[in-house]
């Protein structure tokens, strides 16, 4: 229960909380005023504190950013719209939900798109007002819901796609999804608000407590060696250990995440800790007491150090353990030996152990739309009309055909060959390649990023090609703000936006996602970076060893010094 | 007529009065004498409203003659003030009403009656000239034989039913047994220079006898609006060339409507207007057409050509002195002519055929689908002059001051393969540039006025452009920190793309000036949902305003939403107020009467 545990007595109990408690105290578990908002015909937006609380509810307001001056001197608000985040823990989602999804998206979003996003789901991008209640019935009738996709709660959970231990990762699957809907939110504000639902009276919130989390809680089940969903991203991991091909627990690790602020030194991103081994059936208790020490010791005056991450460095890893462990009544066993080798996705079929086959679709920037020529969404509904199996959406923003027999290979195939889903010609390196969505929805972003990755990835293609390693790849991500929805912050280079046409440039990430990259140029345009991204590639073919790739070549050569411990190295 | 020369002798008022208006005058800034003009005509209004002007009912004895007037667009009442100046330099007592503030029961002491009325829609009556176009067909009407009356009507031959209210009224005068003892007059657009010939004509017949009845006083009665309209030098024959300041679309990207805020200067003169008054505003045809007619047509573009007495060449009085986009029959009838052109002069035989033929064509399209050996002179004489448009002003003087702003909506279309655009909306949307000088002029318009309390509430409909006065009639409330509450109706296809002037209502809502705000954005769902429908929804509520003496006020679209939304009030008066059919209509005419349910529609 909520009112078991006190703060931890570190915590100024005086202090005067972020305004962001304020509104979650106000809002009657999360239904504040949107109702009446939705009623509102002078708006297409949402007013004060409904405009933070649809967030729980999977929904960001937003709106197109392009012709926001534009449309200030028609004397028109800005085009408000929402983005929409649904909840699909691991990513999978069967052809019936897909054809549900690709038809709202074409005849009720401004932009038409499904969106693959490195949350291993798919987002709407611009719904108007009075078609949110639609697309969250739309979204039910098929068995979806985008509750607590955003906001201060635990968000959509993770799992390793790997089609090919099939039975490994259906067993890893059945956790992210129980563990997902463990640490919902109980408030039934969801159902009332969206679905009509009866209206009923919240009197708690057993594990999140009645004002949620400090901060954002994100979690994953990853199978090794892949270590596509990237821990060190997030709160609380469950790395899957195996005997024998059996899933039998996890080394849990707890305090990563990528968000910080451009200037401020107090914020950084930082890796996990690995806390140590459980069995099965701890499972969910501990990820209920991870959740239950974040949200009684995390920091609510401040939400720039809100987040675990933040939490285990000014309590020490050691006392925040030490209190998950109290708490659940479990001790943590020593970590089980396992190795992340890659995280990128393996394109092309592949069969798994249980003789079905999987086609990995490279979906560059996530973005499943009819493009002049590549008419992807159109080739994704034809697969989804005759497939048999499910789709997975990979936490690196692909799309893989799952499941299929070995009879309808060829037909499917033909048609993601047809719709451009396949393309011979994509390189490595844009194939491992990923920008967070950015401008013109995102209010947020501060310079571009998914619309300047094709461009960018060409340039960083030719740098390869002109230093003679054009089948080689560089983990590349350009994100349009510090927050993280990119993972530049454990790219070989990352990219993050200052200012329209500034990023900030970091290097020294590692191929496997377990090094912070450290910052190299400081606010500077592309007449800037690519001449020393020429430079730095070519020091690195010309020098070298063996199969040594960029992020460690530009450690080793001291070109950036490493992020060991990111509070003390990050800024230094 | 300037204040300084005014004197007892040539004014209603005593010296005494003078004294004191021409001391209260020098302490005013020119916004607040157009202030103090709207608010005493406004007092008149409702004074004499109440049966309370005691001058009024001194003149009544006299038997002058009693102008009468019917006016949409302030035309037929510029004629009847013309007339009576006219009368009165021959030493003549008359009396000009408003059609709309005359009491049918002075019908039988009348003697000579002259009537100007104008046409507008498809042959309906101007507004203010309903209850008495009515009235005289009907069993209540007197008999009025040995009245003297002559007519004059004011139209646009671009219309079928062309100055049809003229006929109307000398047709149900005579049927009274009134004598018509000057030919009737039906004018078209550029009337000015007929108008002024009637009227002459007129008078010499009504002159001897009314000379001869003149034994009692001369009774000559200025109707209080005339205090606000006598107030700038600069009107529709002397425009004011004012600069355009900006002209900036209101309607989003995606919209299939092109709306224009435009807001011109007034600086250097002394134009004042009141919410609910239009600006008139003249334009240039575009050049690239101009030139595209003389071309095709072998005109040199210096030919010297005389329009109006006044020696031009041929290339600027088409760009500036003639009407080139709105067609009419008349122009199709002297182009047939003048050209020779058989299948065109068959055309204007068959009324029908050539009501849809102008319809939907241009000038320009005629000519350039009729080119044919013409001399410069004969083409010009076929145009008729060029008409200032006339716009509901958008803002009010008190919040803009020296600026006025309009809400203009782009006309524009496809034909024959090239885009069209209207005349003005063109010239404003496409031609002008930013700085550029518009002739301009004020033109009032008392029968669409805030109500002179400002405790009273308002109930505002207006649609698309129609929202145009209202935005002046709110940022008049607003500078008044009028009490009265305020309810807007607007619509217009799309929520996101057409909701013009958004961000301000916005701000009026919050700030509290607007109490209440219905929207129908007709396409937005799968059923179209429009401004009279809202109304109808919102039935109690309206009918509780109008009981406790809402004022109700509607702009925009005369053919159908303003229909549509007159039998919207008389559903809601029926089904709220317990009426049947016949009850309410009287429910809407008294408000009429009141001066409470006011149309600003086109």
């Amino acid at each position: 229960m909520s009112t078991e545990y006190k703060p931890n007595s570190k915590l100024d109990p005086n202090a005067k909380f972020a305004d962001n408690e304020r509104l979650k105290t106000q809002s009657n578990y999360l239904r504040g005023t949107i109702e009446a908002d939705l009623k509102d015909p002078l708006t297409g937006g949402f007013t004060a504190d409904n405009f933070q609380l649809i967030r729980f509810h999977g929904m960001y307001q937003q709106d197109d950013r392009d012709i926001r001056p534009e449309r200030a001197k028609q004397k028109l608000e800005p085009l408000h719209n929402v983005m929409l985040r649904a909840r699909m823990p691991g990513g999978i989602i069967k052809p019936s939900q897909w054809l549900a999804i690709d038809k709202f998206a074409e005849e009720k979003s401004m932009y038409g798109s499904i969106r693959l996003t490195t949350r291993q789901t798919f987002q709407f991008h611009g719904v108007l007002k009075p078609n949110i209640k639609e697309m969250h019935q739309m979204l039910n009738s098929v068995g979806i819901d985008s509750i607590a996709t955003a906001g201060d709660v635990n968000r959509n959970v993770l799992c390793t796609t790997n089609p090919v231990e099939s039975q490994l990762h259906q067993e890893a699957y059945e956790w992210a999804t129980k563990i997902s809907e463990h640490l919902l939110p109980h408030t039934k504000a969801y159902a009332e608000i969206w679905l009509n639902g009866e209206k009923t009276e919240t009197t708690e919130e057993p594990i999140l407590g009645s004002t949620y989390l400090p901060r954002k809680f994100k979690t994953t089940v990853t199978i090794p060696p892949n270590n596509e969903v990237d821990v060190h991203a997030n709160d609380l991991n469950f790395v899957a250990i195996a005997d024998n091909g059996k899933l039998v627990g996890f080394n849990v690790l707890v305090g990563g995440g990528l968000a910080m602020t451009h200037g401020d030194v107090n914020t950084y991103p930082r890796k996990a800790d690995d806390f140590g081994f459980i069995p099965l059936e701890h499972t969910l208790k501990i990820a209920e007491h991870v959740v239950s020490v974040q949200r009684d010791w995390g920091n609510r005056v401040n939400r720039k150090n809100a987040k675990t991450k933040y939490t285990l460095d000014t309590f020490g890893a050691d006392a925040f353990k030490a209190e998950v462990q109290k708490r659940a009544g479990v001790e943590f066993e020593p970590s089980r030996p396992y190795e992340f080798t890659h995280r990128g996705d393996r394109f092309g079929w592949v069969e798994g152990i249980d003789g079905k086959h999987h086609l990995t679709l490279f979906i560059e920037n996530g973005r499943i739309l009819d493009y002049p020529g590549k008419p992807l969404k159109t080739g994704c509904r034809k697969i989804a009309q005759i497939h048999q199996g499910d789709f997975r959406m990979t936490a690196n923003q692909n799309l893989i055909i799952a499941g299929v027999p070995a009879d309808q290979k060829a037909t499917i195939e033909q048609l993601a060959r047809e719709h451009g889903l396949i393309n011979d010609e994509h390189t490595v390196q844009r194939k491992n390649s990923m920008a967070c969505v950015a401008l013109p929805t995102c209010p947020l972003a501060m310079a571009e990023a998914e619309r300047y990755l094709p461009e960018l990835v060409t340039q960083v293609e030719g740098l390869l090609d002109k230093h003679g390693v054009a089948d080689d790849s560089i983990i590349l991500r350009v994100v349009g703000c510090p927050n993280g929805c990119g993972r530049a912050m454990l790219a070989e280079i990352g990219l993050v936006g200052k200012g329209l046409g500034k990023y900030n440039v970091y290097l020294g990430g590692n191929r496997e996602g377990t090094r912070v990259p450290k910052l190299y140029l400081e606010n500077v345009g592309e007449d800037v970076y690519l001449p020393a991204l020429d430079e730095l590639i070519g020091q690195w073919v010309q020098e070298r060893q063996s199969d040594e790739c960029f992020g460690d070549f530009v450690i080793r050569k001291g070109i950036v010094a490493e992020v060991k411990v990111s509070k003390t190295d990050f800024h230094a | 007529m300037l204040l300084s020369q005014l004197s007892a002798a040539a004014s209603p008022l005593t010296q005494e009065q003078v004294q004191k208006l021409q001391g209260l005058v020098a302490e005013l800034n020119p916004i607040q004498q157009a202030w103090v003009s709207g608010y005493l005509a406004a007092n008149a209004n409702s004074a004499a409203l109440a049966g309370g002007a005691g001058t009024q009912a001194a003149a009544v004895e006299a038997a002058p003659l009693t102008i009468l007037y019917g006016s949409q667009t302030g035309n037929a009442k510029a004629v009847a003030s013309q007339l009576k100046a006219q009368a009165e330099s021959r030493g003549l007592s008359v009396k000009l009403v408003n059609m709309a503030d005359y009491k049918t029961s002075a019908l039988k002491k009348e003697k000579f009656l002259a009537i100007a009325v104008s046409t507008y829609g498809e042959g309906e009556p101007p507004e203010d000239a309903e209850a008495l176009h009515a009235f005289l067909a009907s069993k209540k009407a007197p008999k009025l034989e040995g009245v003297k009356v002559a007519v004059i009507g004011l139209g646009d031959t671009s219309y079928e039913f062309f100055c049809q209210t003229a006929k109307d009224f000398e047709q149900r005068l005579t049927n009274l047994g009134a004598d018509v003892v000057y030919q009737r007059a039906e004018l078209d657009v550029d009337y000015e220079e007929l108008a002024t010939q009637w009227i002459a004509g007129a008078l010499d017949v009504f002159e001897p006898e009314l000379k001869s009845q003149q034994d009692a006083a001369t009774n000559v009665v200025s109707m209080p609006s005339a205090v606000a309209s006598a107030s700038s030098q600069y009107t529709k024959q002397n425009p004011f060339a004012a600069e355009l300041s900006v002209v900036q679309k209101i309607t989003g990207r995606d919209s299939t409507k092109d709306v224009r805020h435009v807001e011109i200067s007034l600086d250097g003169s002394d134009i004042r207007y009141l919410p609910g008054d239009s600006l008139g505003v003249y334009f240039l045809n575009d050049e690239a057409l101009v030139d595209e007619v003389l071309e095709l047509l072998a005109i040199a573009d210096d030919t010297k050509v005389t329009v109006a007495g006044e020696s031009i060449a041929v290339r600027d009085a088409l760009i500036e002195k003639l009407e080139l986009t709105q067609s009419y029959p008349g122009f199709v009838e002297k182009y047939s002519q003048a050209t020779n052109n058989a299948q065109l002069q068959a055309l204007v035989e068959d009324k029908a055929a050539l009501r849809e033929y102008i319809e939907a064509r241009q000038i320009f399209d005629v000519i350039k689908q009729n080119p044919a050996a013409i001399d410069a002179q004969s083409l010009v004489d076929c145009c008729r002059k060029l008409q200032a448009r006339l716009y509901s002003i958008a803002s009010s003087q008190t919040e803009v001051e020296d600026e006025v702003h309009l809400t203009v909506g782009l006309v524009e279309f496809d034909a024959f393969g090239e885009k069209h655009f209207g005349g003005c909306s063109g010239y404003l949307a496409n031609r002008a540039q930013e700085g550029a000088k518009v002739k301009v002029f004020s033109e009032h318009n008392d029968n669409f006025r805030l109500p002179a309390n400002d405790d009273t509430p308002v109930i505002m409909v207006g649609p698309g452009t129609g929202i145009a006065p209202f935005r002046a009639f709110l940022q008049e409330r607003d500078a008044r920190e009028a009490a009265g509450e305020n309810w807007l109706f607007f619509g217009n296809p799309h929520f996101t793309q057409d909701f013009l002037y958004q961000v301000e209502i916005q701000g009026y809502v919050k700030s509290g000036l607007l109490s209440k705000v219905d929207l129908a954005f007709s396409r937005d769902q799968a059923e179209k949902i429009y401004v009279q429908d809202r109304l109808r929804e919102k039935g109690a509520e309206v009918f509780a305003w109008l009981e406790k003496g809402a004022h109700f006020y509607v702009c925009g679209d005369a053919t159908r939403m303003a229909k549509d939304v007159h039998q919207a009030l008389i559903d809601i008066i029926k089904a709220h107020g317990g009426k049947d059919d016949e009850q309410a209509e009287q429910y809407l005419k008294d408000l009429r009467s009141q001066n409470r349910y006011q149309k600003d529609v086109y």
